[in-house]
């Protein structure tokens, strides 16, 4: 990246550079708009002052002010929190899975992450009567790891390694698997069926900071792995050969990858649940937007996960009103059509 | 780039270029490609798929010997078993093998034309749109709902959800032709839709009718009836006629579009019949047995390696599909403590199975 006098880049990629750069920007923006939102609709619709006292306001004597406050506090927070925590944990690693496996359909639900999860939180609740999503979640991501890791395993061994179709295959096997034997258990066990019809819809809603933070640390710990495994994402996307005979460790960086993968995805699922399809849709649109340079794609797929997460959570609760569309709903019900409509103009090449 | 490539290595080894010419058998205007192999293959499969048939019969509370099983069933036998067998347990195994045949010989097809291992009608958007419909059905009580159900049935609906999903995918595919990759990611974006669809009906529905709506999701054999069973039989036997008519005379269903373009109009018809067989074949099979996951996806590619073909052979692929189910319902309802849907299964046998091909593949 630094423009030392040796290599100094001709004006076309300093002005490509700029771009992506005043891009971002523009994504941070939204993302900080689309916050705003968040926090002010709602049930109780709240205008920019009420907002504004109930985020920074000391308690007070108003009673009006402390209700708003509460809400605030309670409810619209956390909320957003997640949301955007989630958001950045599902785009990025989206655009990594993408990366790692070359193939242009990788998601996580394909991987098995999300049915890992959704059987350990499913038998735990079944076999030990947990009630709260703080018990769960550690086993959720428990599970969302260990499906994550074999299915990546399975597809590592021998030949066909590298192989998207073995990858994909490996992911089917294990999703539908872990998905029977998640409804075996969740027949049998009226509470953990409840719990997972709720849980399996994607809501970014009814979490405590108690479940957020630690979520938040595990999606800073992929963050970080991710960002240090992006050149070399770049020099692999060259092919294995070209990636080895430029210098890169290539087992040392798909461990690093993997292990990015699954706490980004396994966390953010852990968190919401199931949400599919944001991952693929907003690395899809990160590419188009940025070109195939991971050092730009990942950030930019982040920020319009959170975006696109928190704009979905937002018209889940407008339009069926008084009621709440879950925002993993809202995801699916806006994210297909719009991956049609790409597929259609023939934006995706089999790889 | 791919294609320099395989003509050098052509060229290196002459051998395995004349190995692959086979001899043609032509009757009037059906001709195929005799091999030997895959005929044994398919034999033997249709002798174990009857003799996993007749033991399906027979095991129950009420035991009755294999012998007089195939006695009932070619007119002779006593009263008695003739009972327990036509009346009680031949709707179940008749189901079992009807969706079986429909789900394997759907997912050869998917899988040729998009060839693509991954393109069984679970991922084009098939089951989902018809559990979406019956989940619907099942959670919105009352109403229109009712009338519905009581009228056409659940499983009529399910059928014209799956059908109406399908045709949505191939029309929003197609464009100027239908080319398998991106009909595969119609698909995935359609079955998402669904799913969502799905999950949000669970969601506010009432906690009993999710367990119901859950049953039928799985996908589940228990309590067929006869008039269920006739249904998915002459509508399987059907498309099978048509199928077999269609795809003898046009053997390269699995050519991409530019070959298909070289081959001429006739060749594209040919090949959206075919699909809308398989979608149709899907359907029928989901509005019998709820989605049974796996079959379809699984049996193709079993009958394939078994049969060393080197895309999906169709009938070898419907009799894999007919034991693997009739296989997992014997499984799921004696050999298990508890008594589980046959979905469960063939999830169970057919997640690691896949796995397990593909890794014995990658170690070759």
């Amino acid at each position: 990246m630094s423009t030392t006098a040796v290599e100094r880049p001709v004006a076309g990629v300093v002005d490509a550079r700029r771009r992506r750069a005043v891009g971002l920007g523009v994504l941070v923006l939204l993302l900080v708009v689309m916050a705003a939102v968040s926090l002010a609709v709602g049930a109780r619709a709240l205008t920019p002052a009420e907002v504004w006292h109930g985020l920074f306001a000391g308690p007070e004597s108003d009673r009006r002010l402390n209700e708003i406050r509460l809400i605030m506090e309670t409810v619209r927070v956390p909320r957003t929190t997640l949301a955007i925590v989630a958001g950045i944990a599902l785009g990025v690693g989206g655009a990594l899975i993408q990366g790692y496996t070359r193939n242009p359909i990788a998601d996580t639900g394909l991987l098995g992450v999300n049915a890992g999860a959704s059987f350990a939180v499913v038998s735990v609740i079944a076999v030990f009567g947990l009630s709260s999503p703080f018990q769960y979640a550690w086993f959720g991501f428990l599970g969302a790891a260990v499906a994550g890791v074999v299915v990546f395993g399975l597809a590592s061994i021998g030949r066909g390694a590298g192989n998207p179709l073995t990858l994909a295959l490996a992911g089917q096997g294990i999703t539908v698997f872990l998905a029977a034997m998640t409804t075996a258990v969740a027949l049998s066990d009226r509470e953990s069926l409840n719990a997972l019809r709720f849980w399996n819809a994607g809501s970014v809603a009814g979490v405590d900071f108690d479940v957020i933070w630690p979520i938040t640390a595990f999606v800073g710990v992929g963050l970080v792995l991710a960002l240090s495994t992006l050149p070399a994402l770049n020099l692999l996307n060259l092919g294995d050969d070209v990636a080895r005979g430029l210098g890169v460790n290539i087992a040392l960086s798909r461990t690093v990858g993997i292990a990015a993968i699954t706490l980004l995805a396994g966390a953010a699922t852990t968190a919401c649940g199931p949400i599919a399809f944001l991952g693929l849709m907003v690395a899809h649109v990160a590419r188009y937007l940025t070109g195939p340079d991971y050092r730009w794609l990942v950030p930019y797929a982040g920020l319009l996960g959170a975006v696109v997460l928190l704009f979905c959570d937002i018209v889940g609760r407008l339009v069926v009103r008084p009621g709440e569309l879950e925002a993993g709903v809202v995801v699916s019900l806006l994210g297909a059509p719009f991956f049609a409509v790409l597929v259609w103009r023939g934006k995706f090449k089999s790889a | 780039m791919n294609g320099t490539g395989r003509i050098e290595r052509m060229r290196g080894s002459g051998t395995e270029v004349k190995a692959t010419v086979a001899p043609g058998v032509r009757l009037g205007s059906v001709s195929f490609v005799w091999r030997p192999w895959l005929a044994f293959v398919t034999l033997f499969l249709a002798a174990a798929t009857f003799l996993l048939f007749c033991l399906s019969i027979s095991i129950g509370d009420f035991p009755i010997g294999l012998s007089q099983v195939i006695a009932t069933l070619f007119g002779g036998g006593e009263q008695v078993d003739e009972f327990v067998i036509m009346d009680l347990r031949m709707p179940r195994a008749l189901a079992g093998l009807v969706v079986g045949i429909a789900l394997g010989v759907s997912g050869a097809l998917t899988q040729s034309i998009a060839r693509n291992a991954l393109a069984s009608p679970d991922i084009l958007g098939i089951t989902q749109g018809a559990s979406a419909v019956a989940v619907f059905l099942i959670t919105v009580s009352g109403g229109a709902a009712a009338t519905v159900v009581s009228s056409v049935g659940l499983s009529a609906a399910a059928l014209a959800g799956g059908l109406g999903t399908g045709l949505l995918v191939y029309f929003l595919a197609w464009r100027r032709g239908i080319d398998g990759f991106r009909l595969i990611l119609i698909g995935i974006s359609a079955s998402a839709m669904m799913e969502a669809i799905t999950t949000w009906l669970l969601v506010k529905a009432d906690i009993k009718d999710v367990a119901r709506a859950q049953a039928w999701l799985v996908g589940s054999l228990d309590n067929r009836s006869w008039d269920e069973v006739w249904i998915a039989l002459w509508g399987t036997l059907g498309l099978l006629a048509v199928v077999t008519c269609v795809a003898f005379q046009f053997k390269p269903l699995h050519f991409g579009d530019d070959v298909a373009a070289g081959l001429g109009v006739r060749f594209g018809v040919v090949r959206a019949i075919l699909l809308l067989c398989a979608v149709l074949l899907a359907a029928v099979a989901v509005s019998a047995a709820g989605p049974v996951p796996f079959v379809a996806l699984v049996a193709p590619q079993v009958a394939m390696r078994l049969a060393r073909c080197p895309t999906p052979p169709l009938v070898a692929s419907g009799m894999v599909g007919a034991l693997l189910l009739i296989g997992s319902d014997l499984i799921a309802r004696t050999a298990l403590p508890i008594t589980v849907p046959v979905g469960v299964v063939t999830a169970v046998i057919g997640g690691p199975f896949l796995v397990y091909l593909l890794v014995r593949a990658n170690l070759k």
